[in-house]
Order: structure tokens, then sequence, then C-alpha cells
């Protein structure tokens, strides 16, 4: 085990790959002189080379494009986009080429390709550089996602979303780069996809979380006395882990999900349609979605930290689903604000 | 500061040369200052200054109407100054400050001033080009002589956005003029490590429209080269692209020193600063006396102390403004 940042975690997983598969190549705009804006890919070109370590000009359309085609034709590109919302300008080459080549050639070509973006709120970069976004991809059958949600999270699954045969999205939570923790490297730290993994052991409640809310999550159950959480870090966004879920709730009987973006058509409404109609009957709650409100993420500090779960709220909101049975208002609703 | 103070800050800088001197020395004296606010860790998030970039700022703003809609990027301090805006809702904007441009829920990167012609300044390179030509399109179907501006950075000229922009509007024959601020750099990559060409102006051929060369650090040069393609576009002679060749002083962000760049190449930049050369030039032209430069140095100074004060004694951005404006009313 090795104690290092996220980023740095990021790089260890990039370099592994690359050193493992000579068909591993990265590219993106400032990641190979400068080693990244965020530092995630610092070292590479100086251990691999400007042919496989590239920097772009500011052309994601041309770089995804480029991504696709050499990865149809037997490379492992990873590509990196800076910040999530730049990948609007490109989305097409992610969700509607990456995501249809091995349906639309009846299976003949794959489309092994890595496209990482950084995300998130908390960093004051205001309401076009702090949405998380993975609803861009989350309706494209075809595309895997993940979300990280720190340093062993971003070594393992990473690893696992460049091995993939399939288009996959790995979403970074941007504040968490800076944050530290052991990591496993090598066979053994490897995360496979499609599989959530329990954080905490609890067991009157299952907390879902993915990304930067996993720790909020994870906060917030440390903080009740009155009562003992599961948390479980999802990982996978999509395909997500259904049984690991069900069975987990299952057992608990209540579910609570945290989510880092707008509540309306968050990951988290999928997983609590999907819950509450397999468990119908069988929950002793309503399911509980913790989200931001409907609103662009302001810039100010203040507003930005309340725009997001914190764990003071999200024990709340807990405390308040086991004490009354029903599903509590969010803030801003109780607040009579209507987004 | 009021809607008075605003527009009487543009009539200044379209009248006046010795004003446009005195708004370039506002506005790098109001990047220093923010730079100093970030560093001093009165600020939160980041942001993008535009030291060396003033004689562009200043030629759009005494060249453009208050009615030709111009739209710029995140590195928009300059251009917002020289437009009218005041130091202090600029500021405040920086500052997530009730008296921010925006109520201080958006920040430095997001701009806006409806009444001096500012659309929400884009942090997505690219995104204002096509946009700028829209505004174009109003104007010309409404038939006014109304025309529009478009802003952007070497770098964009890389991205989609800026073919697919500049082929329409030379399709349509829109009254927009696309300036290109080529300062070098698009964050911390020379442009030549991005960019084939050296001059950006080149592409112009490719959609039909002149492509000229403006050298951007001499503000009469500049207002010269915005007035003509102003004129161009008003009288149905369709889109321009200007390149203005200038420098990038500051590191790209809040957190770059800038090592990459080559020693020396400040340096050589810095000889022709565009306001120690306008000074130059207004002096001996016998514009500016013996002591008024100082003058405006102190003036520029007091006006920023006093606008920190102001901006430091407002509140910050409220929950209410968060929720607010996210639909017009119907
Ligand atoms: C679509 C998109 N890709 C990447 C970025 C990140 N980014 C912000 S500024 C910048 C450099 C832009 O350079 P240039 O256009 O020359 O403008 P300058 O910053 O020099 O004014 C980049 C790559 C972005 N904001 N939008
Ligand atoms: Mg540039």
């Amino acid at each position: 085990m090795v104690r290092m940042r996220m980023n740095q975690a990021v790089a260890a997983a990039l370099g592994d790959e690359m050193r493992e598969d000579p068909d591993v190549v990265v590219f993106g705009e400032d990641v190979a002189v400068a080693g990244g804006p965020f530092k995630t890919s610092d070292g590479l070109l100086e251990e691999f080379g400007p042919s496989r370590v590239r920097d772009t000009p500011i052309s994601e359309m041309g770089f995804l494009g480029m991504a696709v085609g050499a990865a149809a034709s037997g490379l492992r590109p990873v590509a990196e986009i800076m910040f999530i919302e730049f990948l609007g300008v490109a989305l097409d080459m992610v969700v509607t080429e990456a995501g249809k080549f091995h349906f639309l050639s009846r299976g003949a070509f794959t489309c092994p390709m890595t496209v990482r973006a950084s995300i998130g709120a908390g960093l004051g970069f205001g309401c076009q550089h702090s949405q998380t976004m993975e609803n861009w991809m989350s309706h494209a059958p075809g595309l895997k996602m993940v979300m990280l949600s720190g340093p062993q999270s971003a070594y393992g699954l990473l690893r696992s979303a460049i091995r993939d045969p399939n288009p996959v999205v790995v979403l970074e939570p941007r504040a968490l780069y800076g944050g530290r923790g052991q990591v496993t490297t090598g066979a053994d730290g490897i995360i496979p996809l499609g599989e959530a993994r329990r954080v905490r052991e609890g067991d009157d409640v299952t907390v879902v979380s993915a990304g930067a809310m996993v720790k909020v999550a994870l906060a917030a159950a440390e903080a009740s006395q009155d009562w003992s959480a599961e948390v479980i870090d999802l990982q996978t966004l999509i395909p997500w882990d259904r049984d690991g879920v069900v069975s987990a709730v299952r057992r608990t009987g209540r579910l609570v999900i945290v989510e880092e973006s707008p509540y309306t058509s968050g990951w988290g409404t999928e997983i609590a349609a999907y819950v509450g109609a397999r468990l119908f009957g069988e929950l002793r709650a309503p399911v509980l979605r913790i989200t931001c409100p409907d609103v662009p993420v302001p810039f100010g500090r203040e507003l930005e930290q309340r725009y997001m779960p914190n764990p003071g709220y999200v024990t709340d909101q807990i405390d308040q689903l086991l004490v009354t049975g029903r599903a509590p208002d969010p803030w801003w609703v109780g607040e009579g604000r209507s987004a | 500061m009021g809607d008075a103070d605003r527009m009487e800050r543009r009539r200044a800088v379209a009248a006046d040369r010795v004003a446009r001197y005195e708004r370039m020395v506002e506005i790098r004296a109001f990047e220093d200052r923010v730079q100093g606010l970030f560093a001093e860790g009165r600020v939160h998030g980041t942001t993008h200054t535009a030291q060396g970039q003033e004689a562009v700022a200043v030629g759009i703003a005494a060249a453009a109407r208050p009615t030709d809609l111009v739209t710029c990027t995140y590195r928009g301090h300059g251009i917002g100054l020289a437009l009218g805006m005041t130091p202090e809702v600029i500021l405040g904007e920086i500052m997530g400050r009730e008296i921010g441009c925006v109520g201080g829920i958006a920040g430095s990167m997001h701009l806006c001033d409806r009444e001096l012609g500012l659309l929400p300044t884009f942090a997505i390179i690219g995104a204002g080009i096509p946009v700028a030509a829209g505004a174009a399109l109003t104007a010309q179907v409404r038939g006014t002589d109304d025309a529009a501006i478009g802003v952007f950075g070497d770098g964009a000229a890389n991205i989609g956005a800026f073919h697919e922009g500049l082929n329409l509007a030379a399709i349509w024959n829109l009254p927009v003029v696309f300036i290109c601020e080529n300062n070098q750099y698009g964050e911390y990559s020379r442009i030549d490590l991005t960019t084939p060409i050296e001059d950006l102006a080149d592409r112009a051929a490719s959609y039909g429209i002149p492509g000229i060369i403006v050298d951007g650090q001499d503000p009469d040069q500049t207002v010269e080269a915005v007035s003509a393609a102003l004129d161009v576009a008003r009288s149905g002679g369709g889109p321009t692209l200007l390149e203005m060749k200038t420098y990038r002083y500051a590191g790209h962000s809040r957190a770059d020193k800038a090592e990459y760049r080559p020693e020396g190449e400040f340096e050589r930049w810095y000889e022709r600063d565009p306001i120690n050369t306008f000074r130059a030039r207004l002096e001996s032209e016998g514009l500016l006396a013996a002591g008024d430069a100082d003058g405006i140095d102190e003036r520029v100074a007091a006006r920023l102390k006093a606008a920190i004060e102001v901006v430091e004694a407002s509140p910050p951005a409220t929950v209410d403004a968060m929720f607010g404006n996210i639909y017009a009313p119907v």
C-alpha cells in the first residue's frame, strides 16, 4: 500500500496500464508537458514519450473523435476532458458514436476508449465549471460510467475502465483530487466495474452514495447515535449494481440516496424507482433522495456549501425519516422555495 | 454606482484618448489588485486576468455602441471595465457580493451588463463566437444598423464553434466583427504547439471574409481597426476577423505562475507595453502634461481603494439570489 492523493492515484493507474499495454495512449489539453491541469498525468510524458502522451489543442470534438477512431482500430485511448462541461461540445462522439459502434457493426468493432472528466462543485468555479452532468451519458446504452470517491477508487476503477472493451466514462470529483489515502496498487487494487462497495456496516438504513458524496454520507452516518447506517459507494453508475443494492436495502428496510446534483433526473431517481418497485411492501419507509436544489451551481463560498448536501444536513434528513417514517422535505422546500 | 456613471464611463472612453489611457491604467491596476486579493486569500475560486491586453479592451469599447452586443470570455474584467462597468460591480462579482453585476452568484468568469451591451461572458471556449453571430442576425432581420462583436482567444480558433460561427456569419453576410485576442497562449501551451500557422487572421480566407492583423498593443490602432470593421458590418459588408496580437502578462489563471514561458519573452513584450507606449505618445503630442500621468495613477489608485471598501461592505450573495432568475416569468 502506498499513501497518495487521488490525482496521483489517477496518474498511477494510467502509468500501470501504459506499462502493461503498449496500446494505451493518453491525450487531452495540457496533459503532457504540464502533467495535467489537475496533475493527473504527471510524469507520463517523461516515461512514455510524446507518441503515447499528447497535448491537444482546444478541440474536444476532434480529439474525442480521434479516440473513437483509434479505439476502433486497436488502441486503448484515454482522453481527458478538463471539466465535464467541456464534453458538451463533443458529446456526439461519446454518446452517439462510441456508444453505438459495437451495435452498429454487429459486434465487429469494439470501442475500448476511456473518457476521464473532472466534475463537481465546492471550489468556487461558478455554474459553468461545477456540474456533474452524469445524466448526459446515463441514457445511452453502450456506454459505461463510473464515479470516483477517493484514491483507491480512482486507481481501481480507472484501471478497469481502461481494460474494458467498451467506452467508459470516468467521472472524477475535482474537490477530491487533493485528498490522500492508502492505495493498493497492482492487480489487487483493481476494482471490477458494476459492483457497489459497502464502506460502512449498519442495520437501520442503507445510504447509497457516489463520488464526493460518499465522504459526506459516511460522516453523516458516523454522527448519529440513534440509528446505524450502512453506507454504500455505488462506484459504477452504469451498469449499476442492482442486485447488490437491492439485497442491502432488503436487509435494512430503508433506502436513502445522497447525490451531488440537482434533484430532477438525478442518478438516484433511477435507483429509487428500481428499488421501490423490487421491494414494494418490504420497505419500512419511503425512499429518500438527498440532493442539490434545481438551480445552477452558485459561486459564493457559503452559497456553494449550502447548495451541496453536507453531513449535518444528511444526518438531519435521515433522523427525520426514521422518527416520522415519512420522507422529509428538502431544505429549500422547507424554506418555501419552489426550485 | 448608478447607470449614469456606467454610461458616462462608456462615453468618456469613446470620446477621448486620454480617458482611454486612464481606463487602461485602471484595468491594469484592477487586475493587479485582483491577483493580490486572491493571494491574500480574500477571494474564493479562480480568476483570469488580462494585464497586457488593455489596448484591445479599450479599442472595442471606444469603437462599439452600447447597442452593439459583445460576447467575450472568462478573461473579461478588462473588457467589462472598458465598456463602462464600474470596478465595484466587477469586483463585487469576483468577491461574491450582492453588489456584483450578477448579484455575486456567478463569479469572476461571468460578467454581464445588458445596458452596456455585454452578454453574459462565456466560460466555455468558443461558445461566444456563434452567439455573437446570432446577435448580428437580430440586427440584420430587424434592419437596425447595430452590429455584434465576438471576442475570443487564440486557443479558441481550434474549436469547432469558431469555424462554424465564422462560416455561418460569412454565408449570411452578418454584421459581426470577430476579434481574436492572440495573447500567444492557451492555458499553459504556447500557440505554436497547438496551431500550425502563425497568423490566425489567415483563417478568414477560408470563409471568404477579410482577416486583418492588428497591433493589439496600440490603442489607436485597435480603435481604428474595430471602428473600420464595424462600419463595414453596419453598411452590409459582412463579417471581419481581426487578429489582435497581444500578450498575457500573468499566468492563465490564479494558480499559474507561467513558468513555461521562454526566458526573455515577457521582457520583449513589455518593451512595447501598451500603457507605457501610449503614455509616451500622449505626452509627446502634448495631451498629457508633466505630472498628468502621475495624477491619473493616483486617481485610479484612490478609485480602486474606494471600490474595495464598497465591495467589502456589501453583503455576500443571498440564498434568494441563488433561487432567483432560474426561469423568466411567463
Ligand atoms: C470547451 C472548453 N475546453 C477547454 C476549456 C478550458 N480552458 C479554459 S481557458 C483555456 C485556454 C483558452 O485559451 P485562449 O482561447 O487563447 O484564451 P486566453 O485564455 O488566452 O484568453 C482552456 C483550454 C474551456 N473553458 N472550454
Ligand atoms: Mg490565448
